[in-house]
Order: C-alpha cells, then structure tokens, then sequence
C-alpha cells in the first residue's frame, strides 16, 4: 500500500492578479518504507508540497491522501501523529527559550503521550545523544546536535511517515554524514517512509530510490536513483541539473559525458 | 604577481576563560588567481576574509606581521583611508543577503547609493549601471528587482544583487564567502562564470571562502584547507582527491556522491594532533 499519494495536486498563494500557482499538476506516490526525493530549484514548488500534504498552506486542490485515506481542508491528532516534519535550519525550528525538555514535553503532551519522564531520555538515546543534553537550551548545542533535537522531536509521537525539508543543507559536511546516517538507520528501525526535499542531487541519490524532478511547480520527470547515478535522464531540465551537479565547468566547456 | 600577502595572521577574542584565537597566525598570498579557503564551521575561513577588510570589531583584536594590498598594509591605516580600501579596492560577498541587504531601502536605492558613493556620475548613470550589473548577474526582470524591496526576492535573487553590489566598483580583490551556498545549481554555475571572467579579463584575485569541497575543487586554481584557525594543507585545486591530510580526505569521504553508492557514509573522526600541528604558508 502507499503510504502517500499525490494527485493532480495544485496549490496556489493569493488571488486574482497576484495569484501564484506554486504547484501545478503534481502527482506521484510513495510505497510505505519507501523514500522518495524531490528535487528542483529554489521555487520549483518542492518545500509547497510539504507544506500542503501538513496542512500548513489551506489552498490546494487535488487528492492528498496518507495510508489511503484521503485528507480534507483540517488536519486531525491522528495525522499530525503519523505524519512528522524535520525542517531545514535548525537553528530557526528549536524555541530558542525553551530547553530541549520543555520541548519535548510540550511535543509529547500534544499528542497526549503520557510518561514524558522515561520518553525523553529514550528519544534523545534515539537520535544519538545522551542524557546530559536533557535539560540544555538551543545555543547549547552545535548544528548537528540541534537536527538531532530537531528529529527527536519528530519522533516523539511514533509516527510512520517523515517529511524531510533540506535537513541538513544547513549543516557541515562531515556532520552532514552523521545526520544522514542517523536518519537511515532510524528508518530501517522503525520502518518509517521518508519524503525528502532536496536541491543536492548527491544527498538525494543517498537517501531515495526514486526521485521527482520539478521546474516551476510542475513534475517534469521521476526517475529511478539508478538512472539518476547513470547519468540517464529523459528530461532537458533534469540533464542540467545533474550537470550544474557535476561540479563547475568554465564558459563553453563541452558537457561531461 | 602578488596582489594580498597576509602573514602571520591572528584573530583574538577574549572571553571569560580566556583569549580565543578563532585565526591562529595564518600566511598566504593571493595573485590574479581564484583562491578557494576551505574548512568547517568555526574553521576560521571566515574571519581571514573579515580580518583582511579588518572588519572585526573590539574586542576582538587582529594580531599580523601585515596584510598588504599592492604593497601597502592595511594595518597601519587609519579608518578613514580604510574607509577607500572597503568596497572599493577589496569587495567582500557575505554569506547571507538576508543580513547583509537593508530591509528598508529598495534594491535600487542601495545599489545606486553604493555606486554614486564610488563614482560621482548622477544618478541615471547610476541606475543604468546598477541594472546592466542586474542583468549581469543573470537576473530576468531587472526593472522589476530595482523596485523591490529585499523581503519580496528570494535568497538567490537576493545573493545575486549583492554580488552585482560588489562588482560594481571593479574591485581589485574580491572576497567571496560562501557566495554561492543560497543559491540554485544552474544559477551557481552563471554566479561562478561571472567571477571567472571577472578574475581573467580584469585580473581580479578572488579569495572564494567555501566549505563545498567539490565546487572548489572545479571552480579554484588552489585551495587552503583551514581546521581549527589554521592551514592544514595547501594544494593545487585540481590535485585537491589527492589530498594528504587526514582531515581533507575525511571531509571528502563524508560527502555523499552521485557516481558511486555507499551504503553508509564515512564519519570524520578528529585528531587532537591536527589542532597542535603548526599553520601551513599558503603562498602562490
């Protein structure tokens, strides 16, 4: 069964003349303990996406639905507990005057999880920090540490299906590694679905076994991984991303082959 | 030729336990090249861009042997003369357009209002000038972007307007850092172009601060590569996959790539002796 599926998704911002179709057309699915990427420029409508399938932009239209049910204007506690989001800045997402626990809790009594006392060692355990980082305040903790505070606190309700928005494009390389790391082995362990927006192809080709392509909010191309590594896209836009991937030619340098 | 030479550069802070050195005596030269200066968060990389424009405010403190522009060093300068070199002899590009672009001013205003500062010309000139930078920097609907005010661009957009702000005075140095980390693949790759041209056709030397080692790699003629404030090694960009330092190829083994799977990616592990070891000279 798909643990997601797109149809026919437009989302839109503003009316009449200013109106901005941000996704047009969208359709696609992910099996449940899949991956799926979404790749594309700043504005190819690829963050939209997210955004609509969580509730947080009303105007969309199309058919979202998450392990088959299909989802209406509100949101309820049953998807916000199967449905979780890791966003892109750590240092933007975290509270920065509540302490880790406070956070916690506060995710955790949302969601109506009792025992908040023995949860949060065990979340923190999860996401590979101790005990010590309990009671810290965000300035406390580096990048990495926050992403994993971060995805703690978007494992705190159990949930199935994790919306990954550029987690780590924020972060340092090799701290990058570690996140990466983290969230496949989180996802082998709790067979968790993850939807990941990325615009770094490489990162993507890590995490996903198949991918979207998108350009001004329509999905030009979905691709398997392989054919990605392969260098073998059928769509013009997803050949120039994977070259601009490639690293920088100089003016007139003929395409890598 | 050598257009920058700073030597023995030191960047001090103190604080409650203690003097921090974020640079710790760091010398390099920088010709007509692109010089890529790579490193982590809190490698230093960019407070050697900063302490070079001496951008660093008390009570951090910059300690050097000099750091000369064509001969002469800006150290001993007095605000004021520091005041002609800033922008308009070195330009620097932050790393983020959100803090470096005023809120309230139009994207016009504050691009006219550097170049009527170097220039004196009127302002049409200056406007006709700012758009043809616009245009430059690859940007469609210049007129539009001239009116708008920095919330209504996106961050590409907005870095792209601050690197055609910089280029505007014709800089003899100019200091990237992190330029192009905001920005889209393709619109990077035009963004890189236009230093590129900028560095052969004018003889710019471009200090191009990053911690993209594969960008660097492809778009540099050499590359220091900075841990805990120093020099850790120093290579010709095209030779940076044979790198020798543990902690260069440990970077370049934690980044996931397109060409070859791995199943898990290498974690760096730090050795205390990187942090002990002595700065490498990084000269051209």
């Amino acid at each position: 069964m798909n643990a997601l599926a797109i149809e026919h998704l437009d989302v839109w911002f503003a009316d009449g003349a200013d109106r901005v179709d941000a996704v047009k057309d969208a359709s696609f699915s992910v099996e449940a303990g899949g991956s799926f990427g979404l790749v594309g420029e700043s504005g190819s409508g690829k963050s939209t996406i997210l955004k609509a399938i969580t509730g947080l932009v009303p105007t969309w239209s199309g058919r979202i639905a998450v392990n088959g049910t299909d989802l209406g204007a509100k949101r309820d506690r049953q998807f916000y507990s199967t449905v979780q989001m890791v966003f892109q800045d750590p240092y933007a997402s975290l509270h920065p005057r509540h302490s880790v626990d406070q956070m916690l809790t506060e995710t955790l009594s949302l969601h109506r999880i009792p025992d908040a006392n023995t949860r949060i060692p065990q979340l923190l355990a999860d996401v590979g920090l101790g005990p010590s980082f309990r009671f810290r305040y965000p300035h406390q903790l580096s990048g990495g540490q926050r992403q994993r505070v971060a995805i703690a606190r978007a494992l705190a309700s159990n949930p199935s299906i994790l919306l990954l928005d550029e987690p780590t494009s924020a972060l340092d390389v090799s701290v990058q590694a570690e996140i990466l790391n983290l969230l496949n082995d989180l996802r082998s362990a709790n067979n968790l679905t993850f939807l990941m927006v990325s615009h770094n192809l490489a990162v993507v080709s890590h995490m996903c076994s198949r991918v979207a392509v998108m350009q001004d909010g329509a999905i030009v191309e979905v691709m398997t991984v392989e054919d990605m590594r392969a260098l073998n896209p059928s769509h013009d836009y997803t050949r120039h991303l994977l070259n601009a991937a490639l690293g920088y030619r100089p003016e007139g340098a003929p395409p890598p082959t | 030729m050598t257009l920058l030479a700073v030597k023995n550069l030191t960047v001090a802070f103190p604080t409650r336990t203690g003097v921090f050195e974020a640079v710790r005596g760091v010398s390099f030269t920088v010709g007509k090249e692109r010089l890529g200066i790579v490193g982590e968060s809190g490698s230093g990389k960019s407070m050697t861009g900063r302490a070079i424009l001496r951008l660093i405010r008390p009570p951090g403190r910059i300690i050097a042997d000099g750091i000369t522009l064509a001969g002469e060093d800006l150290l001993t300068m007095t605000e004021r003369q520091m005041r002609k070199v800033r922008g308009q002899r070195i330009s620097m590009v932050m790393q983020d357009p959100k803090f470096s672009l005023n809120p309230v001013m139009t994207i016009g205003e504050q691009m006219t209002e550097a170049y009527a500062l170097h220039d004196h010309q009127g302002n049409a000139n200056a406007r006709a000038r700012a758009t043809e930078m616009l245009e430059r920097v690859l940007i469609r609907d210049p007129e539009r972007v001239m009116r708008a005010y920095p919330h209504e661009l996106s961050g590409g957009m907005g870095q792209r307007v601050m690197i055609a702000m910089m280029l505007i005075p014709n800089p003899e140095i100019l200091i990237a850092d992190e330029p192009t980390s905001a920005l889209d693949v393709s619109v990077q790759t035009q963004v890189l172009q236009i230093m590129d041209r900028l560095v052969h056709e004018q003889g710019m030397g471009l200090i191009f601060i990053s911690h993209d080692l594969n960008l660097v790699a492809s778009f540099c003629d050499r590359v220091l590569i900075m841990y805990a404030g120093r020099i850790v090694e120093t290579l010709r960009a095209d030779a940076l996959h044979d790198a020798e330092h543990p902690y260069t190829k440990g970077l370049l083994n934690s980044l996931p790539r397109l060409d070859a799977p791995a199943e898990r990616l290498e974690v760096l592990t730090r050795d205390p002796a990187w942090h002990a070891a002595p700065s490498v000279e990084g000269n051209g």
